[in-house]
Parts: C-alpha cells; structure tokens; sequence
C-alpha cells in the first residue's frame, strides 16, 4: 500500500521541482522555477475559482443536505429506506450522471424543448457550459457526501437537549439554530471536508458541463499532462492541491474527527 | 415544520433521482431528438451492435475482475495486519488516498508509471490500467473489512491456536470464514469503482485499453446521442443490482 500511494506522491513532489523535458517527461536539472509559475496572475485565477466553486458547492450541498438530515433522522423506522433512497443514485457513475445533466440542459435539451413547446420563451435559455450548470453538476454529484455525516451526527443527538429547550421557552425553530445547528457542527466540518477536497480537483464536471469556458484547476492538471506535456507543472500543481488537502485533514484530526 | 420538511425531502429526493430517471426513459424513444416519438428498443440495439462499445466494455470487465481479486486480497491482508498491529503510516496513506482529489492520484500513478518504465521496459496498457485500479480501490477493501474486523473477538483466534492450529490455519479456518460477507461485500465495492473510473484511468491507459467510461466520455463530449442513454442506462441497471446484492452481504 505504501508502494502504491506513498511513492506516486513522492514522484510527483520530485517531478515539480525538474524541468520539463524536450519531448514531455522531465529532465534535470533542479529548479523551483514550477512554483514560480503558479504566480501568474492566470493560474492564480484560476486557482481562486476553483477554490471558489468548491467553496460553493461544500456550502450549498450542506445547506440543502441539512433539512434531509433532520428529516431522515427523524423519520423512525423509515430511516434506513431514505438513507438507501440518497445512496442510491450516487452509486451510478459520476459521468453518467454529468452526462444526465448535459441531456436535461442542452440548448435542445429537455428543459428548453419543454419549455418552448409551452411558448415560454422563443429562444433557447444558455443553461449549460456556464459556471451555474458547472456547481449544479458538483451538487448534484456529492450531495450524499453532506447528507450522510450530517445524518450520523443528528441521528446521535439527545433528543431530550431538544425537550429542554423547549422548556426553556425556544420555539422550535429557535430551538434548531440554537441547539441542533451548533451541537451538528462535527458532521458540518466532516461534509465540508468529503466535499471541498474533491471538488478542488473536479475535471468531468467542468469539463463537460462547463465547456471550454470554466476552466478549473483539474483541467490544467489534466492538461499539462496529457497535451502540454509540461509534467513538471502539472506536478507543481497536484502538489499545491495534495498540500490543500492533507492540511485539512490534518485540521480535521485535531478537532479529533473520524472522516471515514 | 414537520410537514414543511417531508415536502422539501420530496423535492430532494426528485432533484437526486429525476435527472437520472428522464435519461432511462429517453433510451426507449423511438426519435434521436427530445421528443417523445414512441417506445422502441432501437438505441439499445444499435449500442450492442457498437464494436467500440463492445470492446470498451469487455475491457473495463478484464480489467475491474482483475484489479478487484488483486484489491481484495491486498486490501483484506492489509487491513488484517492493521487490526493486528496498529500503524499511524498505513492508517494516514489511507486517509490520504480516500480524500485526494481523483486528478492528483491520476498524474501521481502516470508519473510513478513513467519513472518504473526506465526500469522495465513496459508501456501503458491494460497492465497499468489494472494496476492503477488495485492501487485507488484498495482503500475501499480496507475500511469495509476492518469495519468488519472491528466486531471480531479476538479470542475466537486464541481458541484456535490454543487447539493447536498455526497462525495461518487460524487465520484462514476462523478469521476468514467470519469476515467473508464483507469481503465479498469489500469486493463488490472495489469491482463498482474500478468500473466507473474515467478520470484515472484516461490517465494511465494505452492504445489497447480503452475502457467504457473512457468511450461514454468521448461520445458526451461530442454532445448528445441517444445510445449514450441506453448505455447509461444499462450501466446503471448493472452497478445497481451489484450494489444492493454487496449491501445484502454487508447487513447479514
């Protein structure tokens, strides 16, 4: 196992400080000039909204997964049926359900054909390669990676902090930001953590649902390995992106949080 | 507020399943466009006769039964000897490779690949492919054996050595027996991501592995096609059904 993963990784941190070979692949000698790179005002951009999106996507996914937490932990004997019912798209194939996503989209998708076929609006709305359609696809792809922490952490809460609340003259709804929200705060912080790493490193979804317009950090990665054949930037980059996710990880274990 | 968030729940449940249910449905229209023309298998027809598909299918089946005995053997020991004997280094690689973004461990394989290469004289193909599949898909094996591991009394083993069994008869004769459902369960899991991997594999394959996820993608990308949903569709029939049988092993 340490073969497998330990050592790639080594690579790719030794790779990011070569130059890049005449025909791809990388030679010597040994330079810092990878790094350099990654302060051009183009990349940092690019680094920023990709930091963004997955910002956005780790927020919106534990803002709508929290409602269906709440339902799902307290809904009896049902519970482990609408558990089943979150799993169970996530396990088709993330391209599969990107690919759902550009046939609902497309300016002849379904949403714009139904839509005009109600004469709502003549000409087709620009619903995909956008950067919406691009956090729609993020959403939609790693919702269950919010709702399943925040259902383990509600699932475990004392019901009768909720009753002593109530006592106490909360209204329910009170109640739920004073009591539930905060007392969540460890499956929030796991959510945000299951979700914003992955999302940095997205590349099917901007891919195909943003076009040649959104171009995200995995892109570049992607590209510079395969078409630019720049190794050793893209290895200056994968590394600046192991940094960003080891460092919350580590973050994470000392709150003293499980992630797995 | 109780009714409030059953009606939302409802609207999360449409937002999660919709999508996925309007493409199935769209691979029995009789029409290429999005207009309902009426019910026919045509699109399914037309993928299984696609020698691309075909292949590319049969190549992600070679390389996920591969990859996942490998995985699973590898994965179940590792994660024996991680019950056995604690270690911060095996247990934090793990960590690692479960929450690093796909695209990093992708190039780290490729880069790894090309640097083994000036060694053995290989080239990417179906060997590295597999490889790379065994080295995401082990992480998975491990966290579902040890969770299983984790209710195992360890005193079950010291019977049996006591009884004079050597530590691989015990091993073999007690641990395994018991841990079997989430093996089998462990195996399952590995075999559904090994098959649905692109971002990876598109990294690591040669000119002779090109893999199903591989061909959906080139085919999205040239936009939209009707045989895309009945591939989809078929795909998502398949992995679910492994799905629920691995759930059924896990649970029992």
């Amino acid at each position: 196992m340490l073969m497998t993963l330990a050592v790639p990784s080594a690579i790719v941190c030794a790779y990011s400080l070569l130059s890049r070979g005449a025909y791809g692949g990388v030679e010597r000698p040994w330079t810092l000039e990878n790094f350099r790179l990654l302060a051009d005002p183009m990349y940092l951009r690019i680094f920023f909204r990709s930091l963004w999106m997955a910002a956005a996507a780790a927020v919106l996914c534990i803002g709508l997964a929290f409602p269906l937490a709440l339902f799902i932990a307290r809904s009896g004997r049902r519970k482990n049926l609408y558990l089943s019912l979150v799993i169970l798209p996530f396990w088709t194939s993330f391209l599969i359900r990107i690919y759902a996503w550009m046939f609902l989209l497309r300016d002849t998708g379904l949403i714009n054909t139904v839509l005009r076929a109600a004469g709502l609006i003549r000409q087709p709305l620009p619903l995909l390669y956008n950067d919406g359609a691009v956090l729609l696809g993020l959403v939609y792809g790693f919702l269950p990676f919010a709702v399943l922490p925040l259902y383990a952490t509600l699932e475990r809460l004392d019901p009768t902090l909720l009753e002593a609340a109530a006592d106490l003259g909360a209204k329910p709804l009170e109640a739920l930001f004073r009591v539930t929200v905060p007392l969540c705060a460890p499956g929030i912080r796991a959510a945000a953590i299951l979700i914003f790493v992955p999302c940095l490193g997205t590349y099917l979804a901007s891919d195909l649902l943003g076009g040649s317009k959104t171009i995200l950090i995995g892109n570049v990665i992607q590209n510079q390995f395969t078409a630019a054949r720049d190794w050793p930037f893209g290895a200056a980059l994968s590394v600046v992106l192991m940094m960003i996710a080891l460092a919350l990880m580590w973050a994470a274990r000392r709150q003293g949080e499980e992630l797995v | 507020m109780k009714r409030g968030l059953a009606v939302y729940a409802i609207a999360v449940y449409a937002f999660l399943h919709l999508p996925l249910l309007i493409l199935a449905i769209f691979s029995f229209n009789a029409s290429k466009f999005t207009l309902w023309e009426g019910f026919s298998l045509h699109w399914y027809r037309a993928a299984l006769a696609d020698p691309e598909l075909v292949e590319s299918a049969l190549n992600s089946l070679m390389i996920a039964a591969s990859a996942t005995a490998l995985a699973t053997t590898i994965g179940t020991l590792a994660a024996y000897a991680l019950w056995k004997r604690s270690s911060t280094w095996l247990a934090g690689s793990l960590y690692l490779s479960l929450v690093t973004p796909e695209i990093v461990t992708g190039v780290s394989l490729l880069a790894f690949f090309q640097w083994a290469f000036r060694f053995l004289h290989w080239k990417l193909g179906m060997h590295t492919v597999i490889l790379a599949h065994v080295a995401f898909s082990v992480a998975y094996v491990v966290v579902v054996v040890m969770a299983r591991l984790r209710t195992f009394d360890p005193a079950l083993e010291e019977a049996a050595l006591d009884l004079g069994a050597d530590e691989f008869g015990a091993f073999r004769r007690v641990t395994l027996p018991y841990l079997g459902p989430a093996v089998a369960a462990a195996a399952m899991l590995a075999f559904t991501v090994s098959i649905d991997d692109y971002v990876i594999t598109s990294l690591v394959a040669g000119i002779d592995s090109q893999t199903l996820p591989m061909t959906i993608y080139a085919m999205a990308r040239r936009g939209v096609n009707p045989m895309l949903n009945a591939i989809s569709t078929m795909v998502a029939v398949v992995l679910g059904a492994m799905v629920l049988i691995s759930e059924r092993l896990r649970s029992s």
